[in-house]
């Protein structure tokens, strides 16, 4: 049983970590200062959400892992991270919708994630909610503005939609682990979120004047450690420094 | 080196009022509201620990300060002869703006920066609402707008006031 609640607390920290290093590559990159000052801070939330998790992973595996070597050390089919966070930035409508479509799902999550029967899980998430929330309406926020805006932010908010909707899928199929934590009150079926972040992507969609995509097929593997090739690439680069300098620190 | 037996509480508290956030370093730790405990450990009852835990809980998950803070702490209560000082980590309750002192919210207007406002405005999901009302700490006035949702750290958001014209860090609700 603990290395299901391992597992799953790995999935939320692995999440949380890679879509925390996509937004930080717009670090001195956003299209205006304001957004560019946004885009990492909401980064350094989520790596600090990260942060929490594996500090709890590390602590339930008890074998000498810590915060860093989960991050630094483990290869690519160890994470656990839904496809959706390691898509590629592209554009600023990607990535604001990738946000959009990633904070409703964490903000369902968390809001039952306060009520698990595992204290520390019920901590983090009681803490990492009031975040998200401002994630959230900020990033709704912007895909009105985008969707609702010019032809052209319209076209590319669209190209998004396009080139994103087929990784929502995944966040609703639980995996075996989330399975296992649902049993036993821990963790939240993510199949039971779905309507609600269903209901929230439609209402935000409708108000930038998006229509809401017919299913499509789905993508999924992720949350098992079947990535695509965009994993690879983050790691090469969030991990360079540890695997080339072993244990440096600064 | 000071024996555990004759430590109060108290004393421990006291200190902690010299420990500063490093990044608006007119607030000590415990204006910031975020010292949650302290705890003097006798020796027999947790041989592993003895000396004291000081509790603390962040402000965002991912402040970069937190870590510099508890270092400050430790080095400060050791500089007093406390030994054995262990910094624990909490996150529940969730840390707020509430929990920020008077003294701290009028340390923070003198400093320039606008206090939060009482948590009854704190962050909703709804789109576009209206800025909150803030103060400016320059003139007082309530005639400003936000330039930036997010400002120089996490906790805080850029406005400018429409009266004397000078921008001003807004220490968001939270």
């Amino acid at each position: 049983m603990n290395n299901y609640l391992i597992q799953y607390t790995l999935n939320l920290a692995d999440n949380a970590l890679i879509l925390g290093h996509r937004n930080s590559e717009w670090c001195g990159h956003g299209p205006v200062l304001e957004q560019d000052i946004a885009i990492t801070n909401i980064s350094l939330d989520l790596i600090g959400q990260a942060r929490n998790f594996y500090q709890y992973a590390a602590q339930l595996k008890a074998d000498g892992s810590t915060e860093d070597t989960f991050a630094y050390l483990r290869t690519e089919n160890e994470f656990k991270n839904c496809l959706l966070v390691e898509q590629p930035n592209n554009d600023w409508a990607k990535t604001i919708l990738r946000q959009f479509l990633f904070s409703a799902y964490q903000f369902y999550l968390y809001t039952e994630l306060q009520n698990s029967k595992n204290d520390q899980l019920a901590a983090i998430a009681e803490k990492s909610l009031k975040e998200v929330t401002y994630h959230l309406r900020w990033s709704s926020e912007w895909v009105v503005r985008l969707g609702d805006g010019t032809e052209e932010s319209q076209q590319r908010i669209k190209k998004a939609i396009n080139e994103l909707w087929m990784y929502t899928g995944e966040l609703f199929i639980a995996a075996d682990y989330e399975i296992k934590m649902t049993e036993n009150g821990y963790g939240v079926d993510p199949a039971t979120l779905k309507s609600k972040w269903k209901e929230k992507v439609k209402t935000v969609f409708e108000e930038a004047t998006l229509a809401f995509p017919v299913d499509s097929k789905i993508q999924t593997g992720g949350k098992i450690g079947e990535h695509s090739e965009h994993l690879d690439k983050i790691l090469a680069d969030l991990q360079m420094l540890q695997r080339t300098y072993p244990g440096c620190e600064w | 080196m000071i024996e555990t037996k004759n430590i109060t509480v108290d004393q421990v508290w006291t200190l902690l009022e010299n420990v500063m956030d490093p990044e608006v370093p007119v607030l000590s730790v415990i204006d910031l509201g975020i010292i949650r405990k302290v705890e003097i450990y006798s020796e027999i009852e947790k041989p592993p620990l003895g000396g004291l835990g000081v509790y603390i809980t962040p402000t965002y998950s991912g402040c970069p300060a937190m870590d510099v803070i508890s270092m400050n702490i430790k080095m400060e209560l050791l500089a007093n002869g406390f030994k054995n000082v262990k910094i624990i980590q909490v996150l529940s309750p969730a840390w707020t703006t509430d929990w920020m002192s008077e003294e701290g919210k009028r340390k923070l207007k003198e400093y320039g920066i606008a206090p939060p406002n009482p948590k009854q405005q704190v962050c909703k999901d709804e789109l576009f609402a209206p800025n909150e009302a803030v103060q400016c700490p320059h003139c007082n006035s309530y005639h400003n707008h936000r330039i930036s949702e997010f400002g120089s750290t996490a906790c805080k958001a850029l406005y400018q006031c429409d009266d004397c014209k000078e921008p001003f860090d807004y220490f968001k609700c939270h």
